[in-house]
């Protein structure tokens, strides 16, 4: 789906970024076209997650200097809310529960927030719910999961799942996908990656964070980033991540000390 | 002195009455001649605010003539609306369906004021303040093993104080979906003294919508409720929009062996002040209570929460969880939560817990990173909050508005 025409989707040049005062990211460049997927793997504490909520917007997080853009257009500027209706869409590690708030009551607020931007009709509740229970079998996910809470009481499964469905819902430009692999069992696994292939569109792009090749086996990525100390320090395809789940991360620490040799 | 002043300045200006309520008046306004109003040395209104208490006790009780119009939201098929309207007479002017009637004398004389009292509260102030100043009585029963639902509404009127005075007998094997609406109105005040007796077997949804609404409304209410053996009793209330609130539910399990829910709800702004101070007793063993508070208080805002549990000797077996949750939004707005259990019997599973928070800021940024605006966010996270304690009441009851009034 990858063609040198491609439109640029996101732009990130030497991100400098810190929470509470200490700098996470040390100069991330970043570029994701239209039709790629992308992996960024690397260890804990590595910036994985830290980048992803940079670029959604979370506000514990201080962009110290270096640019994001969406589509050619700073995005440091906008709120979260703001640059999720633009097509932004990060797909938590760690979904929150929300008790009390209908979780179909969320999507279809959600959802039309989004449609408002793509200056389409906003649905009733009628509407949304047809729009949902189809979307929900990219999934397989039961309705039964609309009728309760957000994400409460849901199994870590679950939880990524309606991640997707959110993803499903919401049709984003980019998706961030931060480790929506991590506690998933084998079937849950597939349905996810299975999920995410039907949903990704030629005019869109993924990044996924994980820790492991076994997703990238599911879905298959055009670019593979190893990221380590803030940084994206080597970048290949597919074969890096095979590389990598079998001689693990030794090599960073065997590149970093060189480096320090070369001090 | 200047405390007993005003008392005294108001007390002289009650309209007098006559019946069941006289010998009531006479104790209530001797009590208040004698002891004057609360003042902070008195615990249980330590944290009230004295101006807001005065400024309840300065509008003028007698209602004249002038007709008051209110416009209620349509009543429900199957439940039958009572609408305590000061100028008529309530006991008169009602239409009671098969299974609910007027006590006769015999039955007022046997229980008016008994539950009220055997919650031995010292210096009962809201008590007195209502024995005082209330002129009419409503008293009904639901007869033996009849199955009802209830409304009774309770409008104010602008610039008046209103005294009212309910006494509920529920007969055994009975059920009644009860729902209470008070609103309030510009300037005014409102007064409540209700006593519930719940006898054998006897099931009561109780809904307590108490909305503020209009400027400088007031409210205090005291409700007692008495338990027999194997009862169960459910209280769900919101006290919102009052300029001065305070909410006195007081139950008594007088043979254990019953159960009790409390999920209430107060929410404030402005300068607002809302208490709840509860009393719970357990006069037997087995008797299970759980207990939830929420409050929300933002701008300069002031909620109390009061929470007491008496779990005597002979209360043995008892469960009872109380749990006290606080939502601060503003750096202005004050929370004071104090749980207060008194447990005597040894073989009891009693917990509590109090919490004072924020909105959770992770909350928050979920629904952003979804598109969702900041207010409308806002709003659902408080929606969600206050899940726990609507959640209870009958779909009906929406057409209150409350929950869009709570946002």
């Amino acid at each position: 789906m990858i063609s040198s025409t491609s439109e640029t989707i996101l732009s990130i040049k030497d991100l400098h970024a810190s929470v509470e005062d200490q700098e996470i990211l040390h100069g991330v460049n970043l570029i994701v076209k239209e039709g790629e997927i992308h992996a960024i793997m690397g260890r804990n504490g590595s910036g994985k997650s830290t980048l992803s909520k940079v670029i959604a917007g979370h506000p514990s997080y201080k962009v110290l200097s270096g640019s994001i853009q969406f589509k050619g257009k700073d995005i440091l500027e906008l709120e979260p809310e703001e640059r999720a209706r633009i097509g932004i869409f990060l797909g938590f590690q760690y979904p929150v529960e929300i008790p009390g708030v209908s979780n179909l009551e969320f999507l279809r607020v959600a959802t039309n927030s989004r449609r408002k931007e793509l200056l389409k009709s906003e649905l009733d509740t009628f509407e949304f719910e047809d729009l949902v229970k189809e979307r929900l079998k990219i999934v397989e996910m039961n309705p039964t999961f609309l009728e309760r809470s957000v994400n409460e009481g849901f199994s870590g499964g679950e939880k990524k799942r309606n991640e997707i469905l959110q993803m499903a819902l919401l049709e984003p430009v980019i998706s961030i996908l931060d480790e929506t692999d991590s506690g998933l069992d084998i079937d849950a696994l597939r349905i996810v990656a299975s999920g995410i292939n039907r949903l990704s569109q030629p005019n869109a792009a993924t990044i996924l964070i994980t820790h492991y090749q076994r997703l990238l086996n599911e879905i298959t990525p055009d670019f593979v980033h190893i990221m380590a100390d803030g940084k994206i320090i080597k970048t290949g395809n597919k074969e890096l991540a095979i590389d990598l789940e079998k001689s693990g991360y030794d090599f960073i620490d065997t590149n970093t000390k060189e480096k320090e040799m070369a001090k | 002195m200047k405390s007993s002043t005003i008392s005294e300045a108001w007390l002289n200006s009650l309209p007098p009455t006559e019946g069941y309520l006289k010998n009531e008046q006479a104790i209530g306004r001797e009590f208040l001649l004698e002891k004057g109003l609360p003042s902070k040395k008195d615990e249980a209104w330590r944290l009230s605010n004295f101006n807001k208490l005065n400024s309840f006790l300065s509008l003028p009780t007698i209602i004249d003539s002038e007709d008051t119009k209110y416009i209620f939201p349509e009543k429900d098929g199957n439940r039958e609306r009572i609408i305590i309207n000061p100028h008529i007479n309530p006991i008169l002017n009602i239409n009671l369906p098969n299974g609910i009637e007027k006590l006769n004398n015999r039955e007022i004389e046997d229980n008016l004021g008994k539950i009220v009292k055997s919650t031995n509260i010292k210096n009962d102030i809201s008590v007195c303040l209502n024995q005082a100043s209330s002129s009419e009585l409503l008293a009904l029963k639901v007869r033996r093993n009849f199955d009802h639902s209830l409304e009774i509404i309770i409008p104010s009127i602008e610039g008046k104080s209103i005294a009212t005075r309910i006494f509920l007998l529920i007969e055994e094997g009975a059920k009644l979906d009860l729902l209470q609406i008070f609103t309030g109105n510009n300037n005014s005040a409102q007064n409540h003294l209700i006593e519930i007796k719940l006898e054998s077997k006897v099931e009561l949804t109780h809904g307590l919508i108490s909305l503020g609404e209009e400027k400088e409304s007031s409210s205090i209410c005291t409700l007692a409720v008495e338990q027999s053996e194997r009862s169960k009793y459910s209280l769900h209330s919101i006290h919102h929009g009052w300029d001065y609130a305070r909410f006195e539910p007081r139950i008594i399990q007088s043979q254990g062996e019953a159960s009790t829910i409390i999920k209430g709800l107060q929410v404030t702004k402005s300068k607002e002040q809302i208490a709840t101070h509860s009393l719970i007793r357990f006069e037997g063993p087995n008797g299970k209570l759980d207990q939830l508070q929420k409050a929300v208080a933002s701008e300069y805002s002031h909620c109390i929460f009061n929470g007491s549990i008496e779990v005597p000797q002979k209360a043995q077996k008892t469960e009872a969880a109380q749990l006290s949750r606080n939502l601060l939004l503003s750096k202005r707005a004050r929370i004071d939560t104090k749980p207060e259990l008194e447990i005597v019997a040894d073989d009891v599973r009693c917990t509590h817990g109090a919490t004072v928070s924020q909105l959770q800021d992770e909350e928050l940024f979920y629904l952003l990173s979804r598109g969702i605006d900041n207010k409308h966010a806002n709003s659902l996270l408080l929606k969600g909050y206050y899940d726990e304690v609507i959640s209870h009441f009958p779909k009906s009851a929406g057409k209150w508005k409350f929950i869009e009034k709570l946002i």
